[in-house]
């Protein structure tokens, strides 16, 4: 049996059997959310270049029953999602322990992580709905949590724009529906590629569709101008919570949504006019939110504020890398250039994914040490904590585009990618944005790390190791992935970059 | 095509609504009308001019098949409905909660946070 359905399976029994053992008790929570993260994380690793293969739920076959499809990009995501996820459970058993209601906390968190895992395998857009739905209810009731004034208000902002998104979303899919016939990914772009690509221009219906699923899709990805709600949902939550926001809950319901519904389902064809537009808008899009993410967090003294822009501007470079690739594809430019764009896209996501968990726990080890988020009441960290501001320090490099860490490579790709694509325009915005993205990181070394001991840091003492382990593990992912990449990181990045490429290709897999 | 556009004028009142609105309930009411518009839009989907439930009995004919609604729609609804009663549940909890600590719920007196 194959097992991708286990992938929703496993988190969904032990989000339901949490809180009724949770009576009884007192530990189901920590136990069962630590075993069944571990089995994800295990089997999401083990995943790594087997073949793709389609999953028929109930024995139907597509296009009349609902397929579990699991290709390149769906291993990608999948071993992202659960390995952050397992880090981030480890770093909630002691973190958490400040917080009441735990076996609910622990509930939602593998609900969450189920309607991720469900998102990321389904082959059927209804299917993708529900379990970002699912997704999105858990997250939105984990960021109001602590249930403070602040908490909740960014609870119900998240809430609200949330479930616009998911409005939007499901408007969408009834057109694809009304428009093709089928729900089934595959099918409809079977389908729209049939009808479409002969006509050279796509039905008016199927373009609002497309808006819809772009607007839907970039509010849940958090891509300005439709960005409001990030900055203050990620700060306000618990610092797992955060981790798994920024890490993986808007790149598998936002970015993976992106890739598979316009890639797959409406597909990059040089003979439709306008496949240019869709290609346009991510790059559009891409570079709005590079710009505007990177600028407004230079001038945050909130440490998880200024973490959560800094998120805004690098899943715009995750979005121009992918965007790029497909302008490549819809005007026929060369598919190794597309190749090359969409590979620096899928690498930044993955090490995005990495560091900027690390980077959220960092924040969450130190707030449960100093008990304050405020920049300008820290300084000198390095000496009360040596494993955080390490681990800190790396992961800032990082992400800040330093050689030869991971956040570098997946840069530069995407910048060679751009140029090649001669988008010279966007290359330097991406490239100054890129220094913008070390002058921030640069101050959050000045201001929390290095310097004289200061502030709410003179009482800090160093955390438990249940908290800085997972720590470290990121850290070594973020410095493995730059320097590793040629002995296992192809193996995750390239079937991902060539599932996206061929759309023929996932059609053939799902429908045999 | 009427039914559409009215069914477009339907979600954009709702999303005005959950907009203009300065009271968080007005707020959800706004969005469970947008919600109840896309449930709308899917049915109309599905719908057929005396259309007959999609049952096949004994002694049916092919001419009786085309007279069939579409049955997806339908079901994608309900699956919709369930989903759309869960976030409302969820909601109205946020806004009890809002109301406790706040003591309003107006929402220009609650934002703190600046976006």
């Amino acid at each position: 049996m194959s097992p991708v359905p286990l992938f929703v399976a496993i988190p969904l029994g032990a989000a339901f059997l949490i809180p009724m053992l949770g009576i009884w008790w007192k530990k189901s929570g920590e136990v069962l959310a630590a075993l069944s993260t571990v089995i994800l994380a295990v089997m999401a690793i083990l995943s790594i270049g087997s073949t793709a293969v389609t999953h028929h739920m109930g024995g139907w076959a597509p296009p009349v029953g609902i397929a579990l499809v699991s290709d390149g990009l769906t291993v990608l995501l999948l071993i992202a999602v659960n390995v952050v996820a397992f880090l981030c459970i480890l770093f909630s058993l002691k973190y958490m322990t400040a917080y009441s209601g735990l076996p609910k906390y622990y509930s939602l968190f593998m609900l969450m992580v189920a309607g991720m895992n469900g998102v990321v395998v389904s082959g059927d857009l209804f299917n993708l709905y529900v379990f970002l739905e699912i997704a999105s209810i858990a997250s939105y009731a984990l960021v109001a949590f602590g249930t403070e004034a602040d908490e909740l208000e960014a609870g119900f902002k998240y809430l609200v724009l949330g479930s616009v998104a998911s409005v939007m979303i499901l408007f969408a899919i009834g057109t694809v529906y009304a428009v093709t016939g089928t729900l089934n990914m595959a099918d409809a772009a079977r389908e729209i590629s049939l009808r479409f690509s002969g006509a050279g221009a796509m039905n008016p219906a199927l373009l609002l569709a497309a808006a819809m699923f772009l607007m839907g899709f970039s509010l849940k990805a958090a891509l300005v101008p439709f960005h409001a709600w990030l900055p203050d949902a990620h700060p306000s939550a618990p610092a797992p919570i955060s981790a798994m926001l920024s890490g993986v809950v808007i790149k598998s319901l936002g970015v993976y949504a992106i890739c598979r519904v316009f890639f797959h389902v409406f597909g990059f064809d040089p003979n439709v006019t306008s496949s240019v537009i869709l290609a346009n808008s991510m790059i559009w899009l891409a570079v709005l939110s590079i710009i505007i993410g990177g600028l407004v967090a230079v001038g945050q003294w909130d440490y998880k504020r200024l973490l959560a822009y800094s998120s805004i501007g690098q899943v715009g470079y995750v979005i121009l890398g992918l965007g790029v690739g497909a302008r490549v594809l819809a005007t026929g430019g060369p598919r190794s250039l597309a190749a090359l764009a969409i590979l620096g896209g899928l690498f930044h996501l993955l090490n995005h994914a990495a560091f900027k968990s690390l980077l959220f726990l960092s924040s969450g080890a130190i707030q449960h040490a100093t008990g304050t988020r405020d920049m300008k009441q820290m300084g000198g960290l390095r000496d009360k904590m040596p494993i955080t501001s390490a681990t800190t320090n790396l992961a800032a490099l990082s992400i800040s585009g330093v050689p030869p860490f991971s956040g570098f490579w997946s840069k530069l790709i995407i910048l060679i990618a751009v140029v090649k694509a001669e988008h010279y325009v966007v290359a330097g915005i991406a490239i100054v944005m890129a220094f913008v993205t070390l002058v921030y990181y640069v101050k959050v070394q000045r201001e929390i790390i290095f310097g004289s001991v200061r502030g709410a840091v003179e009482k800090a003492k160093e955390v438990p190791a249940a908290m800085y382990v997972p720590l470290i593990i990121l850290a070594i992912v973020c410095v493995g992935f730059g320097l590793l990449y040629p002995v296992f990181g192809y193996r995750i990045l390239e079937p991902a970059r060539d599932a996206l490429l061929n759309g023929a290709e996932y059609v053939k897999l799902v429908l045999g | 095509m009427t039914v559409y556009f009215l069914c477009a004028v339907l979600l954009t009142m709702g999303l005005y609504c959950l907009v203009a609105k300065k009271n968080i309930v007005k707020k959800v009411i706004g969005l469970v009308i947008m919600d109840y518009a896309v449930n709308l839009y899917l049915i109309i989907v599905g719908y057929k001019k005396g259309g007959v439930a999609p049952v096949i009995e004994r002694g049916m004919n092919s001419s009786m098949l085309e007279r069939f609604v579409d049955p997806l729609p339908q079901a994608l609804v309900l699956t919709s409905i369930v989903i759309g009663l869960g976030v409302l549940a969820l909601m109205v909890a946020m806004c009890i909660r809002i109301y406790e600590r706040h003591g309003t719920f107006d929402m220009s007196q609650i934002s703190k946070l600046r976006g």
